[in-house]
């Protein structure tokens, strides 16, 4: 695909719309960085960003790089889209990162009866505005 | 044993008109339209009423302005949504003498227009949710594709389930989707929505009403009606619905502390109930409280279903009405719904062709998987 074409081809989609407690997250992910919040009393992963921890409510929380690699853990192909500017059939996943925290995001570059649950997955990202990049996934090469 | 809501009785239940949509209706016309049946089910007048908890989704209406409708005098609002939660906490109102007769009501309409994209109230607009397609069909799918990985669940289940649920709608004169038959082949034909779910796994939309009234079992006596009895009840919230990653490892038994507090409330046990107003927006989500509240064993929800067992003349019938498969899916409305619906078949109020011979306990629950929250209730024909 050329770099002028989105991957997903559905640029009109919704796009995130940062808070104080997410800013962090979305201005890595324009940087081409997946980050998640560790606690730094009980080094627990925290995701979505929360204000605390959600094992030991501690406010003392960083931001560290995400490895951006996991593995598929679940997974829908959608036919009837949420909105009329998704193009059908996109691919909802639930990914779990090695760090063990899961995130929703769509799979890119597979075709629907090959989807397979426990697959290696790495984060890419496309930009959508100025302020947005978003964090797709795609297969790993073991 | 007494239930924890020993003294309470549920003396009305009346649903409005439910339909795809109603146009000539509002959502305050719904809710008084709701309130008088109701009452006048209960053979109640609105003096008679001192509790009120009502509120809407679209436009909003409060507690205090409908207490204001009934010229001020009710003292004691409910704060809860509607639903299971509602019902419990007008219980408790009653029985701890904060309120003698309660009303309960919601209704919805006038919000699904635009039929291109899916109708909002299933669209999460949150930054972690939205960007990536999903709607709740789609979160309740990641929890189904998720299980048939770990127990092999067949998706003739699926089907059965739907079939099922739709067959006890279609014999329904009160249901949006009356007359309308289904087979399990008719689902497994369907056009795929969110892969596993095809068109007749998702639940329908609509609009309507629907309206509760609570009051004292010592107050119930004077009343020519057959009261109903809460038996026990529980909440399972597990966070926010719709912003974060439905885990199946995390949140796939949502609802089983609640099943658990209620079976504990009551003393009775799943052998003890009757049948089944289950939260069914998508066929899977009956396997999964099968499962979750112990009616079987962890991955064997398909194969109790396949045996016919949650058919209406099987030994467990679920969604007895309809459900929100077949009868009305008028969004918030559904969470009263499902009490309300285990009334009238308890009360031996639904045609004659999806009702049960002398049933005693029903399970009714609000919420599911997708959502991370599971709200359970058991109501019965007499006390415990």
């Amino acid at each position: 695909m050329s770099d002028s074409t989105p991957a997903t081809g559905r640029p009109q989609t919704p796009l995130p719309q940062p808070t104080e407690l997410s800013k962090p997250y979305w201005e890595a992910c324009r940087e081409g960085r997946l980050t998640v919040q560790r606690c730094k009393s009980c080094d627990g992963y925290v995701f979505i960003p929360q204000p605390c921890c959600g094992t030991c409510l501690s406010e003392d929380l960083e931001w560290v790089k995400s490895s951006g690699k996991g593995t598929l853990y679940s997974f829908t192909t959608v036919y009837r889209p949420q909105q009329p500017t998704f193009e059908v059939p996109y691919t909802v996943i639930v990914v779990e990162l090695e760090e063990g925290y899961y995130m929703l995001s769509n799979l890119i570059g597979v075709e629907p009866d090959e989807i397979k649950i426990g697959t290696p997955l790495e984060v890419f990202f496309e930009e959508r505005s100025e302020e947005i990049s978003l964090p797709f996934f795609r297969v790993r090469a073991e | 044993m007494k239930s924890p809501y020993d003294g309470v009785a549920i003396v009305g239940a009346y649903n409005t008109v439910q339909a795809k949509q109603l146009p000539n209706w509002t959502e305050s016309g719904l809710v008084l339209d709701a309130i008088r049946g109701a009452l006048g089910d209960a053979g109640l007048t609105p003096a008679d009423v001192d509790g009120v908890n009502v509120s809407t989704w679209v436009s909003q209406l409060s507690s205090r302005t409908v207490c204001q409708w009934f010229g001020g005098r009710p003292s004691w609002t409910g704060t809860s949504h509607p639903g299971i939660e509602s019902v419990l906490e007008a219980a408790a109102a009653i029985q701890s003498g904060q309120a003698h007769t309660v009303v309960i009501a919601t209704a919805q309409c006038g919000e699904y227009t635009e039929r291109e994209s899916t109708v909002s109230w299933t669209r999460p607009e949150n930054e972690f949710v939205e960007c990536w397609g999903l709607y709740t069909a789609a979160e309740f799918a990641l929890m189904a594709q998720r299980h048939m990985h770990i127990y092999g669940t067949p998706r003739e289940a699926f089907s059965e389930v739907a079939a099922a649920i739709r067959s006890n709608g279609a014999l329904n004169p009160d249901a949006v989707f009356y007359g309308r038959e289904c087979s399990p082949a008719e689902v497994e034909n369907s056009r795929m929505v969110a892969d596993p779910f095809r068109l007749l796994d998702c639940c329908i939309t609509s609009e309507g009403g629907a309206a509760m009234v609570l009051t004292s079992t010592e107050r119930a006596k004077d009343l020519d009606v057959k009261p109903i009895y809460v038996l026990g009840g529980g909440l399972d919230r597990q966070g926010m619905s719709y912003v974060t990653a439905p885990v199946w490892e995390k949140y796939g038994w949502v609802g089983r502390r609640a099943a658990e507090m209620t079976f504990e409330q009551c003393g009775l046990s799943t052998r003890d109930v009757d049948f089944a107003e289950f939260y069914d927006p998508f066929s899977f989500e009956i396997i999964r409280q099968l499962e979750a509240f112990g009616f079987c064993k962890e991955g064997e929800g398909a194969d109790f279903v396949l045996e016919g067992r949650i058919r209406i003349d099987g030994d467990l019938p679920v969604a007895t009405n309809g459900g929100i498969l077949s009868y009305s899916h008028a969004g918030v409305v559904q969470l009263l719904q499902k009490p309300l619906n285990a009334v009238l078949q308890l009360q031996g109020r639904l045609a004659p062709e999806i009702t049960l011979h002398q049933p005693k306990v029903a399970l009714a629950t609000n919420g599911g998987s997708g959502a991370l929250f599971c709200d359970v209730m058991a109501l019965g024909s007499e006390p415990v």
